[in-house]
């Protein structure tokens, strides 16, 4: 049996940090075992359902998996895939781990956009990509995004994007502090236009991008149990010198201290997005 | 090589230093008539966010300062400089105020880094921090950020969506601790120097990056002729930016760049 199951995660943060390795069982299907309820389900059944165990859980997705979910089929015409990463401040390592995150993931950044339909409705669309360094924002990230938002002003679109990320991307310094306020001013241009933004928050989505677009949408939606916060949670415990409360950071508590409009599992999702942006009538303000 | 490497962190541990002029030094010795005011209307005040309205050369301007504090017990006052939800709040709250009143804004900025406390989490710290970011993107009044210490991430960006941003000579701006740095990368937060000098974080390194637009020399440093020539600079770009049209366009083009 796998001995996976008995290396527990320090913290849900480092859970997030890779995929769930899929479990060889005997019936030779590769299965996922759950970390909440323990049950194992063969993969094939959890993509059948949107990646959420029986029990409820959500599995991490990756961002491709996410379009197909959200998007309508066929829809989806991705943008500002040739803006890139590269190494500005010649931090030592980081053109190797661009290079595994590539190979890991399959993308070329950590984050996919473009536009496309949900329901019918257009949208312009960012799907940050936990297996690319934690969905980590560096210079590429905050480009692509900014120009998701400036698509989306421009054509009079509404914004849905879903985040996952471990926060600025340390690796480029200064440059990455800098893509906070960048996509913050985007997002704010957008906004005074009378455009819609639908957040979706994911497991796990923290630092640098809690304090800045995860947090500027007009509607705030999450999935259920997902990590949502600014600082580590071994930080926050050090600097509280005692245990966290049960619940510390994950979507339930956050939407109960009011920073969430609403939790809302993947089977419920692209119905819900559907009834927000159908109660936007495209354009907003500048019809 | 070793020099550069030390240079760097020796930079961050005097930035750190408590002798150093905190905000309400400069606040004392810049601006006059300066009368402070309180709270986020809200529920909360926070020490480690002062904020008030003050002359400048003779301006009303609205002034935003994240205090350390000099002694120790100032400093825990202080939170060390460590800005609550209820401090960003508080800033939000006056850069409505001088929107209002076309006042411009000068903030202060000497932090390591945002509250990273229980309650700050439970009070939404990436809320209040995001909720500046586009604030502060949309007014149309001058804002100058004058990072004096410490410029620590997200806490200090807060308070540093400017039209000029300026850091003391000094001072350090960077996205993480270099202690937070090293132990994410290595695992070792005795690596702290080496990730000082990785992460670019000097008031050198910040003009050359085009995150900073000046380098407030520190020549006669915290005596009369060093804030009389802060001040001096203060206004006179203060009544540069009036002249300029459109500010908010043109401070987004200014962080577009990057």
């Amino acid at each position: 049996m796998a001995l996976l199951h008995f290396l527990k995660p320090a913290n849900a943060l480092e859970a997030g940090g890779r995929d769930h390795l899929p479990v060889q069982s005997d019936a030779m299907e590769p299965e996922l075992t759950c970390p909440e309820c323990r049950r194992s389900t063969p993969v094939s059944r959890l993509q059948s359902r949107y990646m959420v165990c029986p029990c409820g859980y959500h599995f991490r997705m990756n961002a491709r998996q996410r379009i197909r979910m959200a998007v309508d089929a066929g829809t989806f015409r991705e943008a500002f895939a040739d803006i890139v990463g590269n190494n500005p401040l010649a931090f030592p390592g980081y053109p190797e781990k661009l290079e595994t995150a590539r190979a890991a993931s399959r993308e070329n950044e950590a984050v996919i956009c473009g536009t496309g339909k949900i329901g019918g409705h257009p949208c312009a669309l960012f799907f940050m990509e936990p297996g690319f360094m934690m969905g980590s924002m560096g210079t590429a990230v905050g480009e692509r995004i900014t120009r998701t938002f400036e698509l989306a002003y421009e054509k009079g679109l509404p914004v849905v994007g879903f985040t996952v990320s471990g926060g600025a991307r340390m690796q480029e310094g200064l440059l990455s502090l800098m893509q906070m306020a960048k996509v913050s001013a985007a997002v704010r241009r957008h906004a005074d236009a009378g455009l819609l933004y639908i957040a979706v928050l994911t497991d796990p989505t923290t630092g640098g991008v809690t304090a800045s677009f995860a947090m500027e949408a007009d509607i705030t939606l999450a999935e259920p149990g997902a990590t949502i916060g600014f600082a580590g949670k071994r930080i926050v415990e050090q600097t509280t010198g005692k245990r966290l409360p049960k619940g510390f950071q994950k979507a339930e508590t956050v939407e109960e201290e009011g920073f969430i409009d609403r939790i809302v599992s993947r089977q419920q999702l692209k119905t819900t997005l559907v009834m927000l942006l159908a109660m936007h009538p495209a354009g907003g303000e500048r019809t | 090589m070793n020099r550069i490497v030390g240079g760097a962190y020796a930079a961050v541990e005097a930035a750190r230093s408590s002798s150093r002029p905190t905000a309400l030094d400069y606040i004392s010795n810049v601006f006059t008539s300066f009368i402070e005011l309180h709270g986020d209307r809200r529920g909360g005040d926070d020490p480690s966010l002062v904020g008030g309205l003050a002359l400048l050369d003779g301006c009303p301007v609205t002034v935003l300062a994240i205090e350390k504090g000099h002694t120790a017990r100032q400093r825990q006052a202080r939170n060390f400089g460590s800005v609550h939800p209820e401090g960003y709040r508080k800033a939000l709250r006056l850069m409505r105020q001088a929107q209002k009143f076309a006042r411009p804004v000068v903030c202060l900025v000497d932090t390591a880094g945002a509250g990273c406390g229980l309650a700050d989490e439970q009070h939404g710290i990436g809320q209040a921090i995001a909720e500046n970011l586009t604030e502060l993107a949309g007014l149309s009044v001058p804002v100058i950020s004058v990072i004096i210490g410490e410029g620590g991430s997200g806490g200090a960006l807060g308070l540093a969506l400017a039209d000029q941003v300026w850091i003391l000579e000094g001072a350090y701006y960077s996205v993480i601790s270099p202690e937070g740095c090293a132990q994410i990368l290595w695992k070792d937060p005795a690596k702290a120097s080496e990730a000082a000098a990785c992460l670019h974080l000097t008031a050198r390194d910040a003009l050359d990056l085009g995150v900073a637009d000046r380098i407030i020399p520190e020549t006669d440093f915290g005596k009369k002729p060093f804030y009389d020539s802060l001040r001096e600079a203060l206004s006179e770009e203060i009544q540069n930016l009036r002249k300029e049209p459109g500010l908010s366009d043109k401070r987004y083009a200014r962080f577009r760049r990057f």
